[in-house]
């Protein structure tokens, strides 16, 4: 009894230190973004009295509230560009299979094998030629469709009752009626996980818009937190405030969608 | 009769559903990785490019800045992954058990890193182990370091913090993974263990481990996948450096195609020895862990 005891406590021990090691530098991030660079070399871990100022400096030095509209626009015109051309697909490839279709399926799968550093080369130049760099479009097109979504959609369509959609062609509703009035509304917990998965992607995307917005006007937030440490010496206040900033709407959406945001995660991994 | 037609019609509303998706796919994905093919047949700076046959990928065996990279990355692999899916293996069987008290908090802290970007966590470990950052305040006052240390410019040290900053932002999101398998997994099975006398040990290693192998093998290979490309946080932490002891293979390819006078033709023979390795390394995942 005395032994299990002990590895109990050992459990909880090592669960303890996990946590803050997992927590620790989210709270480095929030209490630095209120200090000032100096406090933050000396080590200080107390929230402290900077953080107008050290917004006030920010907002000066970089163009916070162009970047973070991109990053919002960008992010939102993904998320529900990728939801409808994915959601229709997984739908399609469930409700008509047929041998053709679970064909096309497997192929499009092999597509998660591609590393998209293998692609950005030419992408970058199919983009250029088309004349899309520092556009939306050109930033959500090489994530719209991805095969792990349309998956997603399929394994989520198994559950959707095939009567249903009979009951419905029965009743006059046309085959895209059925998809919007029915399947839409009943499959709302499952847009909402793609949803959130799908946003925090498109919103921490890094490498492809350091690729294509070349122009200040087109900067996003990664972006404009990496230009912060291009300089001879850092500011770690602005610095931390603004990956704090950048960190906070993601951070909100996991703290309040925990469960849909493990659902996005796992995809179709059940 | 009647019925065929019906099916037939049905089954073409089918295709319209899905055909933008896979035109995406296609002109997205499939289409640039037959051009990156073509485009690594030639050679030249910037658009002025002429066939070279082979030539491209000869030069990669000579090239000391590919073959560094490779290195570099095969190390960040074959430290970081085991020792990350290690970790959420253990974490997520202690989650799983019943008896387990704050087992909410202590999941949500576990899987908080998932909710940041790349680059922010790449910011914040660059910050602390900068040459006045706190990991040197810290070992300073605690007196295992006698002054500071400059991680970032030590090339095992920059390694070792690329290693830690990945490992911090997607243990939690490995663990998600394995705490969804042990879900599936018949309580009643460790209960049988347990009266038969198996300690946790045995239990984790006869019991956990080899049910869980399909997903173990998911995320090993999610894990190498991401690990080949890793980019973000070598291009925020170290941008490479020291010299070239951190680069990264992505970052290479980055780096000849954007930096300085593009070499579109040789940056696209050296992301197609990515598109190798990957196939490669999953297949080879795909045979072990089946074999098993």
């Amino acid at each position: 009894m005395k032994k299990y005891q002990a590895t109990s406590i050992l459990k909880y021990v090592f669960l303890v230190i996990v946590c803050l090691f997992s927590v620790f530098p989210f709270y480095f991030m929030i209490v630095s973004s209120t200090n000032t660079s100096v406090d933050i070399i000396k080590g200080r871990m107390f929230f402290g009295t900077h953080l107008f100022e050290n917004m006030k400096t920010l907002a000066s030095t970089v163009r916070l509230g162009n970047a973070f509209w991109n990053s919002l626009r960008n992010a939102i015109a993904n998320t529900l560009a990728s939801l409808f051309i994915c959601s229709l697909a997984g739908y399609g490839f469930q409700i008509y299979r047929e041998k053709g279709k679970d064909t096309l399926m497997g192929m499009l799968l092999l597509s998660m094998m591609v590393p998209f550093a293998s692609l950005m080369v030419p992408l970058f130049r199919m983009f250029s030629q088309a004349r899309l760099l520092d556009t939306t479009i050109g930033f959500i097109l090489p994530t719209i469709s991805t095969a792990f979504l349309i998956f997603f959609f399929r394994q989520s369509a198994e559950s959707f009752p095939i009567e249903t959609v009979q009951a419905a062609r029965v009743d006059g509703l046309g085959e895209f009626g059925i998809f919007f009035r029915i399947f839409v509304p009943i499959m709302a917990p499952t847009f909402a996980a793609a949803a959130i998965v799908t946003f925090m992607a498109a919103w921490n995307n890094y490498l492809w818009p350091l690729i294509i917005m070349q122009s200040q006007d087109s900067q996003t937030m990664p972006l404009l937190i990496t230009g912060l440490t291009a300089g001879y010496t850092t500011d770690y206040g602005i610095l931390m405030l603004s990956v704090t900033i950048t960190t906070l709407p993601t951070l909100i959406l996991f703290f309040t969608q925990q469960k849909r945001f493990v659902e996005g995660v796992l995809g179709s991994v059940k | 009769m009647a019925k065929t037609t019906l099916t037939k019609k049905i089954n073409l509303y089918g295709w319209l559903f899905v055909i933008p998706a896979a035109l995406f796919i296609f002109v997205l994905n499939f289409y640039p990785m037959i051009s990156a093919f073509l485009l690594s047949l030639q050679s030249g700076r910037g658009n002025n490019l002429k066939f070279a046959g082979l030539k491209n990928y000869a030069r990669l065996f000579e090239d000391e800045m590919f073959l560094t990279s490779v290195g570099n990355v095969i190390i960040y692999l074959v430290i970081q992954v085991p020792i990350m899916l290690l970790m959420a293996l253990v974490l997520a069987s202690l989650l799983n058990d019943p008896k387990l008290k704050f087992k909410g908090v202590f999941r949500t802290m576990i899987f908080l890193p998932c909710a940041t970007s790349l680059v922010s966590s790449a910011m914040i470990f660059k910050s602390f182990f900068s040459i006045d950052g706190i990991a040197n305040t810290s070992l300073i006052a605690l007196g295992i370091l006698e002054g500071p240390m400059s991680w970032l410019t030590h090339p095992i040290w920059a390694k070792f913090v690329i290693i830690l900053t990945i490992t911090w932002r997607w243990t939690g999101y490995n663990t998600v993974f394995y705490l969804a398998g042990l879900q599936t997994i018949d309580r009643s099975i460790y209960e049988a263990a347990r009266i038969d006398g198996a300690s946790a040990r045995t239990q984790f290693f006869h019991i956990t481990v080899p049910l869980l192998k399909p997903v173990i093998l998911l995320t090993t290979i999610m894990s190498t996948n991401g690990t080949l490309q890793l980019f973000d946080e070598v291009r925020n932490i170290t941008n490479g450096g020291p010299g070239i002891s951190t680069l990264s293979i992505s970052q290479y390819i980055y780096n000849l195609s954007f930096m300085y006078n593009p070499q579109f033709g040789y940056a696209a023979a050296v992301s197609y020895a990515i598109l190798v390795m990957v196939a490669v390394l999953s297949f080879i995942q795909v045979k072990v862990g089946n074999k098993r």
